[in-house]
């Protein structure tokens, strides 16, 4: 390209300079990854040398077909891994967005006082560490933890969280009388798809679970938090007393003024929900690492454990581009939400 | 119109949810505090209680004594002094230069990093690994920093708020003949502070916190972070009973540095969370 402005060549290199270090750490440590990883997907690579070499068995697409199509303990624990992820995801979501919103909504009302001390003591939890934080969940749901003294207090007694498998909704079934857990009928067990019967398709999320969708709804709520509080802010106050005027009484405001204005921040962090529980693991590896009976088990964890405890590294990383997948078209929704925003 | 006692009753109910939720969101914390400073049985008895009965310092010094922690600690302090100052200097630099700077490719690489903020960085776990493991990287400090010493959303962040501030005070300097460098060091940056602040808080959070990073960057014991240790700690590296208050109190000292730092830095942190909203 020939300078066209005095300066422009010099220019030029100045901005290619500048950019340069980040230009080499991002393409070194994130596009090569991902480009060596979609080579090692296609393999069997045990991680013993280098994986160009050329004693490395090439498998084509084997790895992902054994995840799908074909019967073995592989395709099991990955589909009991998508099935604990989709209750997770289907729990944390709403609740999260709920929380967050409600929250919100109490700390921007006007008459309130102490809003900054209450907007940080919700908005505390998000900043600090995962680990860290699931250490002290560790110890509040523990056997003679916190939320099971404070449900002695009321007479119940509580679960053994962390070692308790059985299904949430498997025992809400029972529980109503519509199925007996502990003899299914013969309809649910015996067949299903890839793999799973649809009795175990039909779990729900396991109580030890349960645990760590609460962790995370109270960790992440603070955050999602303050973009509807940016959100309200941008409502100016003399729509909504206009609505007053109008006769609208509080519920009636809320539902026609405000969280028609609030849609497209409802969707965002919705869509920022649903790609984020989808990528659920620090909880996981410090709380339960996919225990008990694997109901824990999530595929981001599932596809650490596979390469870094099995050495089948080729599973690992295909299991990895599936995860890709699924959060690439859920951001693709949130890009296409975002521009009917800005619009 | 009976609106006084209405608004009595429904401010009286908002203080009560806001008291509520605040006690769901911080009484964990409290209970944190007071079971380190616990014994053994009395943490196991008293689980709710806020007051140790009697104040034990035996967990701490197991802490110090019985674990790695004061190195891990090192460990955390090096590595996030090192990839803060990274971020802060190259991220700034990067979104100077996508800013303002005109250079052949400037639309391409901005497309590109853009598409990289979406990579979700679960699904680069093992990918990493097999990068570090191949430039013979793997279970290093190098690994532990290098990787993660720019990210795609700092550059973004810094290249939004470049583009905010008027160009008049740097086309000043460099009409004046300062070059390129002189002038993003001494005119342009005292003048980004507030987004430099931000972008500080932000990655040294990050990076205090990070925790997947090292679990594919290093496996010798003398290159864990504190929530490398810590989880290593409650996996049963410790083996016998469950020591809480020892586990509680390590978590506790991981936790007060960005707990610090938020009471002291709170807007930046908003700032920071409210930047998620525009980066999509």
């Amino acid at each position: 390209m020939r300078p066209r402005r005095p300066g422009a060549a010099r220019e030029n290199l100045a901005g290619w300079l500048f950019v340069a270090p980040v230009v080499i750490v991002l393409g070194l440590f994130m596009l090569a990854p991902i480009l060596m990883a979609m080579w090692v997907s296609l393999t069997d690579w045990n991680g013993q040398g280098s994986p160009f070499r050329s004693g490395v068995p090439f498998v084509g697409l084997d790895n992902y077909s054994r995840l799908f199509t074909e019967e073995g303990l592989a395709r099991q624990d990955f589909m009991t891994s998508v099935r604990n992820n989709v209750y997770y995801v289907a729990i944390v979501v709403p609740a999260q967005t709920v929380l967050a919103l409600g929250l919100a909504l109490i700390v921007n009302a006007r008459l309130l006082r102490g809003k900054t001390f209450f907007r940080a003591a919700f908005f505390f939890p998000s900043v600090t560490s995962s680990v860290a934080i699931s250490v002290v969940f560790l110890f509040v749901f523990a056997n003679s933890g916190a939320v099971n003294g404070l449900l002695a207090l009321l007479g119940v007694d509580g679960p053994q969280w962390f070692a308790d498998s059985r299904g949430v909704l498997h025992l809400l079934l029972g529980a109503a009388g519509l199925v007996d857990p502990a003899a299914p009928p013969q309809a649910l067990t015996t067949g299903g798809p890839f793999g799973l019967s649809w009795w175990e398709w039909l779990s729900g999320p396991s109580m030890a679970m349960t645990t760590i969708i609460m962790l995370v709804v109270w960790t992440t709520s603070g955050t999602f938090m303050l973009m509807f509080l940016a959100a309200l802010q941008d409502i100016p106050v003399s729509l909504e007393e206009a609505a007053m005027l109008d006769g609208a009484g509080r519920w009636g405001v809320f539902r026609h003024v405000t969280l028609p204005l609030l849609r497209p921040t409802l969707f965002l962090v919705v869509t920022l929900g649903l790609i984020a529980t989808w990528q659920v693991f620090d909880q996981i590896y410090v709380m339960s690492q996919g225990n008990p009976a694997k109901t824990t088990l999530t595929p981001a964890y599932l596809s650490y454990e596979t390469a870094f405890g099995g050495f089948e590294y080729g599973t690992g990383t295909a299991i990895s581009f599936v995860l890709f997948a699924i959060i690439v078209a859920l951001t693709l929704v949130q890009r296409w939400v975002l521009r009917e925003r800005r619009s | 119109m009976n609106r006084g006692p209405r608004t009595l009753a429904s401010t009286f109910a908002g203080y009560f949810v806001l008291v509520f939720f605040a006690l769901v969101f911080l009484y964990p914390f409290v209970i944190q505090i007071a079971t380190s400073f616990k014994t053994e049985p009395d943490a196991a008895a008293h689980p709710l209680s806020p007051v140790p009965d009697p104040v034990s310092l035996a967990g701490y010094e197991r802490v110090f004594a019985g674990t790695d922690l004061p190195l891990w600690l090192g460990n955390s302090v090096l590595v996030t002094l090192a990839v803060t100052a990274g971020r802060v200097l190259l991220d700034s630099m990067a979104g100077y230069a996508l800013a303002r700077l005109r250079f052949g490719g400037r639309r391409a690489l901005f497309s590109a990093i853009v598409a990289i903020m979406a990579v979700p960085g679960v699904v680069l776990f093992i990918p990493k690994f097999l990068v570090l493991n191949q430039l013979g990287m793997y279970d290093s400090y190098t690994a532990l920093i290098l990787p993660v010493i720019a990210d795609a959303a700092g550059v973004f962040i810094m290249k939004q708020f470049f583009e905010s501030i008027p160009p008049t005070v740097e086309e000043a300097a460099r009409v004046d003949g300062a070059g390129v460098f002189r002038t993003f060091w001494s005119v342009v940056l005292p003048m980004a502070r507030p987004a430099l602040i931000t972008l500080t808080i932000i990655s040294f959070q990050g990076s205090w916190n990070e925790f997947p990073h090292t679990l594919v960057a290093v496996q010798s014991p003398e290159l864990f972070t504190l929530p490398r240790g810590l989880a290593d700690l409650v996996s049963g590296s410790l083996g016998k009973g469950t020591q809480y208050p020892l586990k509680l109190g390590a978590a506790l000292l991981a936790t007060i540095p960005v707990a610090v730092v938020f009471v002291v830095f709170q807007r930046f942190f908003v700032r920071g969370a409210n930047e998620g909203v525009e980066k999509g």
